[in-house]
């Protein structure tokens, strides 16, 4: 249980997605014009990557891993099918996503059209990905933990959106130089909140 | 005051409109301004709604942060002379050690405010606004978060990067999302690490003392309490670290709230921060509420690690925690700075708590930052705004219900 605590709150503040590897740029700085859409596409992540981390974790089990088939039957225990997972991982990723989408479509049709183009493409996120991706290379021991990473990750990336979000309502009216407005200073709040973040770097958790 | 009024008006033709100067009025204006009152209204940047401008508040900030000042400065001198074993008694060699310390701490300050404003002079001649003064709080609050024997380059370098990127690119006083004065210090505390953390920074010529004076450590309090943590606490380590927080000990309560220990230059007497927070108070321009809550939000937390006891660090008196290293000068004059702190009444209840707790927590689970207070001070900065979106939208929440009831 304290294992699963500590993978969960390292997701969210010592690994965090965006300002500890920058995975999923491009939707949170394209989306953080407000708060509102700012957690509808940061509960979306937390949704997509909770649910699809635990799916490759079984496919990367049961099916991709070196001897992961032996299950099957003992012959097939040289088996490594690792080559595929890219494969696999975002056909699952991008069925999840489809899925999302029908339900935020069918119960919240503003935020969907608030999202626009950006909900589907959480399908080609980095960091849902590499979330998969993170989840292969750390071996985690149970599907378990694979979850909870899954969720503190989402966490992580919701909180990072919504608090930039929050920041570029606040700045909206202040005199930035023009060359600098929109786009720019995103990247430079990105940066300042990358040293803020930089706190929790090094806790052992 | 007279004369000076004299050369104000002389000069004042050449840089007004179709002047020889024309170009150079904000910086004029600065410098009148700074002396006298103005004759024209504010008409642009930061307002505050009283008869007190911007200028006024800025200074009366100043004027909080001069007990520090001075204590640091004497400190300086203590802490070099005290590792040599000179004047070791509190009233031996006090001038010479104010003299050390002068000569040490000055020369900071004057370069910190020299580039600051310098670098705030030329965004205001090619934006051509009148000078804003947020950087004479921000200029003395640099050199006083800094460990004394920080190269004057660094803090150079430290102060346009805090000047320009984290103020001026957001439009200038008053836009800012991050405190100015920790910008400078984080950046700093990342890209120099060791000439900002360690053992061989927070006494005046460190280098020198080590190689001549035995059993010098220069580490803080901070610095040896880190290095309990992941050892057991009743190794002889651990216990040698707590004995002297004891009573009778180097860092003794009274010796860390009175300040007489090594660390960054301002931030050792919470007895100075204290009088500053009185006059920030008393004048209403510090707000009680951050200052208050992050207390006890660091209480909190330190009362938590109390009970859990896990390592020496853990076990050191709650209060104690709070007059150690950066707390209360953090709280005092970096968390309750108006423009990134929550702008909210309930947000700064919020903000502050979380000030203090995160700035206890860094610093225990965190050996790599025992600083911990200026990390969660940025980190709250970043949250801020969020805190505010959502008491705002309670509110709208509330008055909303309280609207139907009405009119049904």
């Amino acid at each position: 249980m304290q294992e699963l605590v500590n993978i969960f709150v390292k997701g969210i503040f010592i690994e965090n997605m965006i300002f500890a590897y920058f995975l999923g740029m491009c939707s949170y700085l394209a989306v953080s014009k407000t708060v509102k859409t700012g957690v509808g596409l940061g509960v979306a992540v937390i949704f997509v990557l909770g649910i699809t981390v635990p799916i490759n974790y079984l496919l990367e089990n049961y099916m991709l891993k070196e001897g992961a088939l032996a299950w099957l039957s003992p012959s097939f225990a040289e088996v490594d099918l690792s080559f595929l997972s890219f494969i696999l991982f975002i056909a699952v990723i991008a069925s999840m996503v489809q899925l999302v989408e029908m339900i935020v479509e069918k119960f919240a049709p503003a935020l969907y059209g608030a999202l626009g183009i950006f909900l589907p493409l959480i399908a080609v996120n980095c960091s849902i990905l590499g979330g998969a991706l993170f989840m292969q290379d750390r071996q985690y021991a149970t599907i378990a933990e694979a979850t909870s990473f899954g969720l503190g990750s989402g966490v992580g990336w919701f909180l990072a959106i919504v608090a930039i979000a929050a920041i570029r309502e606040k700045i909206r009216y202040s005199h930035i130089p023009a060359p600098l407005r929109g786009l720019g200073i995103t990247f430079i709040i990105t940066g300042l909140m990358g040293i803020a973040f930089m706190a929790f770097m090094g806790i052992e958790l | 005051m007279k004369f000076l009024q004299n050369i104000v008006e002389k000069l004042e033709p050449q840089f007004e409109k179709g002047g020889k100067f024309e170009k150079l009025w904000p910086l004029f204006d600065g410098f009148a301004t700074f002396a006298f009152v103005p004759k024209h209204p504010t008409s642009k940047g930061a307002h505050i709604r009283d008869g007190v401008d911007l200028k006024r508040t800025m200074i009366t900030v100043v004027i909080a942060m001069i007990p520090c000042l001075i204590f640091g400065i004497w400190n300086t001198g203590h802490q070099h002379f005290l590792a040599q074993g000179m004047y070791a008694g509190l009233g031996d060699g006090v001038l010479e050690k104010f003299f050390f310390g002068a000569w040490r701490v000055l020369p900071l300050v004057v370069v910190s405010y020299a580039v600051g404003l310098g670098v705030e002079f030329v965004f205001c001649i090619i934006k051509r606004h009148s000078i804003q003064e947020g950087f004479l709080v921000s200029g003395m609050l640099i050199p006083l978060c800094m460990p004394v024997d920080v190269p004057l380059w660094m803090v150079a370098v430290a102060t346009i990067f805090a000047v320009v990127i984290g103020k001026e690119v957001f439009g200038g006083t008053g836009m800012n999302i991050l405190n100015p004065a920790l910008t400078a210090r984080a950046f700093l505390f990342f890209a120099y690490p060791t000439k900002m953390s360690g053992n061989s920074v927070w006494i005046a010529d460190s280098e020198n003392l080590r190689a001549n004076v035995d059993g010098f450590s220069g580490a803080t309090a901070l610095g040896d309490l880190a290095s309990t943590v992941g050892i057991d606490k009743t190794s002889e380590t651990a216990t040698a670290v707590m004995s002297s927080f004891g009573n009778d000990g180097f860092y003794s309560m009274y010796n860390s709230f009175m300040g007489f220990i090594p660390g960054s230059i301002g931030e050792t007497s919470a007895l100075a921060c204290l009088i500053g927070a009185l006059i920030l108070i008393g004048s209403g321009i510090g707000s009680w509420k951050i200052m208050f809550s992050a207390v006890v939000g660091g209480l909190t937390m330190a009362g938590i690690f109390n009970l859990a006891g896990a390592n020496a660090f853990m076990d050191l008196n709650a209060l104690h925690q709070l007059l150690i290293g950066g707390f209360m000068f953090g709280v005092v004059f970096m968390a309750t700075d108006p423009v990134s702190a929550a702008h909210t009444e309930t947000g700064k209840w919020i903000y502050g708590f979380f000030v203090g707790f995160f700035g206890i927590m860094i610093r225990v689970f965190n050996p790599a930052y025992p600083e911990g207070m200026m990390m969660s001070i940025l980190f709250m900065n970043v949250m801020a705004p969020l805190i505010d979106h959502y008491v705002l939208q309670a509110n709208i929440k509330k008055r909303q219900k309280r609207m139907v009831i009405q009119t049904a």
